[in-house]
């Protein structure tokens, strides 16, 4: 049944939905969009490693996208102003991958889509990665999930109640660079950020509490993914600028009727 | 016994040496409040003794089993992040319902449970900040100027609020603040920090001070007059000094 390459692509797109929303929750309540596009950026990094070392695209997104995550981490605990040096990491990161797939020797690299993805090429074995990966990261999500929202709020509350915000920061740094590996394929390095941040901050005024949050999120992710599907196929548009495209839409929706109730 | 003591406590955060030679503990029932002028360390000590923060020497002694409520000094929930009242004193650890309601109930914040937490005024945040610290019947209360942001009025109804629960429930409390003239009227015991311990004694030697007579009222005012009182050296503010300071000792 898996022979149709629409059906892949929804479900390959349904997966990284719903790994990256809950996930997308914890980047902007904890403000850390920045820390999603230098991981995402880090990826093509990884690309290139992968392909130069005849390794399997993934492992080396995977490597290259938590040492990214794992740094910009550190940054961040160190309160040192990281805003300037984020962007820096982040677009860095994008074009030091961009140099290395260039440079790579004899290899003809589709360039775009590792930038933008290519869902309509997703294999069986792709969808096993992804489903694989986004199991992988909504598992640790909802086993952590107590500990995470706490060391969120506040790392010294959490100390106090007998928790270890190192620890849970690293959990939430592992899930993030699990989901930019397996998403690569499916809306590529530019476009993960806005996977993780646009359905998170769509579902924000209907929710009234973190679950609920989370929840909706995924939801709004998976319709992004489908009608973003949808209209690449009606209009020949790319995917997954297309995804992106009907996310931002339902953004501005949910964002002006909240503002219209809020009168 | 003490609940909890730091001996030698020595802190360097970012290279700088915010705390030096801290000799420090509180007893079981104690209130006692840490003063200083910013910069101090007080709040360093704080996260010292709860191991947030990990001493660069010196050690810090916990009593066996020791339930600690903490309320920190600002906690700013994103506006991004929904959460009722209820759900954020059921982090990290779910509680039975009647549990919260209690908390809520002595923090003096009871019909406040179905609230959003971003929704709150500044009072309101710091009770169920207080209500969240009650939930494990605590040993000890540590609050880290918790009533900062707090009018006058607002302040004082909240260290009320503090006297109140720790009538009902005798735990020690250990508080960092401004509001010295609540301080006066409560603490058994109170230090005075600058990166090291300037002096410590009754409230009642430092009441007696004609200076702090004169400035009873804000904060920051309140807190030179102490300084006045108990040093005759001149601080400058620099918690990384280390001039002599032995005829501070006489205080107590």
């Amino acid at each position: 049944m898996l022979d149709d390459f629409l059906l892949r692509a929804a479900l390959a797109g349904v997966g990284v939905a719903l790994a990256a929303a809950p996930l997308g929750c914890f980047v902007i309540w904890r403000r850390m969009a920045y820390f999603g596009d230098a991981t995402a950026h880090a990826a093509l990094l990884g690309v290139a490693l992968a392909l130069s070392l005849d390794l399997p695209v993934f492992s080396g997104v995977l490597v290259v996208a938590l040492a990214m995550a794992v740094i910009v981490a550190g940054l961040n605990g160190r309160n040192v102003s990281t805003d300037a040096l984020l962007g820096v990491l982040a677009h860095g990161a994008l074009a030091i991958g961009l140099v290395a797939v260039s440079l790579l020797p004899n290899q003809r690299v589709d360039l775009s889509a590792y930038l933008f993805g290519e869902i309509l090429a997703v294999t069986r074995g792709d969808l096993a990665v992804i489903w694989g990966g986004a199991a992988i990261s909504i598992g640790l999500l909802v086993w952590r999930w107590q500990a995470l929202l706490s060391a969120t709020l506040n790392p010294d509350l959490a100390t106090a109640s007998g928790l270890n915000p190192k620890r849970e920061q690293l959990i939430l740094t592992l899930a993030l660079a699990v989901t930019v590996a397996f998403a690569l394929k499916v809306v590529g390095a530019l476009l993960i950020a806005a996977m993780l941040i646009i359905p998170a901050a769509t579902a924000r005024p209907f929710s009234r509490s973190p679950e609920t949050m989370a929840i909706t999120a995924a939801v709004i992710g998976m319709i992004s993914t489908l009608g973003g599907l949808a209209a690449s196929f009606a209009f020949d548009t790319p995917t997954g600028p297309s995804m992106v495209c009907v996310a931002a839409v339902l953004f501005a929706t949910s964002t002006g009727m909240a503002a219209i109730f809020r009168r | 016994m003490s609940l909890i003591s730091a001996q030698n406590l020595t802190i360097v955060l970012n290279g700088q040496t915010v705390l030096k030679n801290v000799n420090f503990s509180i007893n079981r029932g104690e209130i006692v409040t840490i003063v200083g002028p910013n910069g101090s360390g007080k709040s360093s000590l704080l996260r010292a003794l709860i191991g947030a923060l990990t001493p660069a020497s010196g050690t810090v002694t916990r009593a066996d089993n020791l339930r600690i409520g903490y309320v920190p000094q600002k906690l700013q929930i994103d506006a991004t992040l929904p959460l009722t009242v209820r759900g954020f004193l059921n982090l990290p650890h779910r509680q039975p319902r009647t549990v919260v309601e209690n908390a809520l109930k002595k923090a003096g914040v009871g019909d406040l449970a179905k609230r959003q937490m971003v929704d709150l005024s500044g009072g309101q945040f710091q009770r169920v900040l207080l209500a969240r610290a009650l939930l494990n019947a605590p040993d000890i209360l540590i609050l880290d100027e918790a009533t900062q942001g707090l009018d006058q009025p607002g302040a004082a109804a909240f260290y009320r609020q503090i006297d109140d629960v720790r009538r009902e429930m005798g735990c020690a409390v250990l508080m960092v603040s401004h509001d010295l003239h609540v301080v006066m009227a409560a603490s058994d015991r109170v230090v005075c920090l600058n990166g090291h311990v300037c002096c410590e004694g009754t409230p009642e030697i430092v009441a007696d001070a004609p200076e702090y007579r004169a400035l009873f009222g804000t904060g920051t005012q309140g807190a030179f007059a102490l300084y006045r009182h108990e040093h005759t050296h001149s601080h400058d503010h620099d918690p990384d000094h280390d001039h002599d300071h032995t005829h501070c000792d006489g205080a107590h």
